[in-house]
């Protein structure tokens, strides 16, 4: 059911978004650097959680609220564009540029090894 | 040069370095979560509308990605560098709605799955337009909001 599904995907951002708040501010406190390990750090994990949810035969209402809800709201590419173009603004183009291939390959790895997971512990 | 905010602090969430993890957020954390959920449900009722079918190129979702990124661009230029907004502000639409709205996770998901179903092309392509479309739409987003509230 459409409305059911939708209360899912909103219970699921409403965690998710807060733990990348928080995530991002306890990284960012303890790593004192230009490079911005907190978004890092969240969108390789929601890669891995979205590929378990996707890669398992997971029920309707888990992929709703905890792939779609959950990891979309754990995972940014605003904050991660505009992350990039600020060290890049600053001087730091070298930051710049790994920061957004290093999220970009690290994401892949783990999004293929979440499906693997996923597949292998819930698969059909 | 107006207020630019240096790399060092947390420019998205407005946090200066060295501030308490969890003092104080009770506001900024509720805003987080109610403007996460408003974003999550405007990208799922873009997906349900215009979903993309089995190997074919994800166009919601790059489009989600680089509108976002853009916007983001333009709310930081005015809640940080041409004005200062209410410090409720950048948790709430730039925390909340546009990371909400935007997601690194399904395109990752999606990218991994176009290239192990063989859709190398469509991978490739996907994964170059989402990272050159979203740097520069947030890059766009910027000078655009710096030029129209002439900050330049």
């Amino acid at each position: 059911m459409t409305a059911v599904a939708g209360l899912w995907v909103a219970l699921g951002a409403a965690i998710g978004a807060p733990t990348r708040y928080l995530v991002d501010r306890a990284l960012q406190r303890t790593h004192g650097t230009s490079f911005p390990w907190g978004t890092f750090t969240v969108n390789v994990a929601a890669s891995l959680v979205l590929g378990v949810v996707l890669g398992g035969a997971a029920p309707s209402a888990v992929v709703s609220a905890v792939g779609t809800g959950f990891c979309g709201g754990l995972s940014t590419w605003s904050t991660l564009g505009y992350e990039t173009v600020r060290l890049a603004e600053a001087g730091e183009r070298t930051h710049s540029v790994l920061n957004v291939l290093m999220s970009t390959f690290a994401g892949l790895g783990a999004a293929s090894l979440g499906l693997l997971i996923g597949a292998g512990a819930f698969g059909p | 040069m107006p207020n630019r905010p240096e790399v060092s602090d947390d420019v998205v969430s407005g946090r200066e370095p060295g501030a308490p993890v969890l003092r104080g957020q009770g506001a900024a954390v509720a805003a987080v979560a109610l403007g996460g959920a408003l974003g999550a449900l405007a990208r799922w009722g873009l997906g349900l509308a215009f979903p993309a079918p089995h190997g074919a190129f994800p166009t919601t979702t790059l489009l989600i990605n680089v509108v976002g990124c853009l916007l983001m661009g333009v709310l930081v230029v005015h809640v940080a560098e041409v004005r200062t907004a209410h410090p409720i502000v950048r948790p709430f639409l730039g925390v909340g709605v546009l990371g909400g709205f935007t997601t690194f996770s399904t395109f990752a998901v999606d990218a991994q799955t176009l290239l192990a179903t063989g859709h190398l092309g469509t991978a490739l392509g996907y994964l170059a337009a989402t990272v050159l479309g979203s740097v520069g739409g947030a890059w766009l987003g910027l000078v655009l909001a710096r030029t129209t509230a002439g900050a330049r």
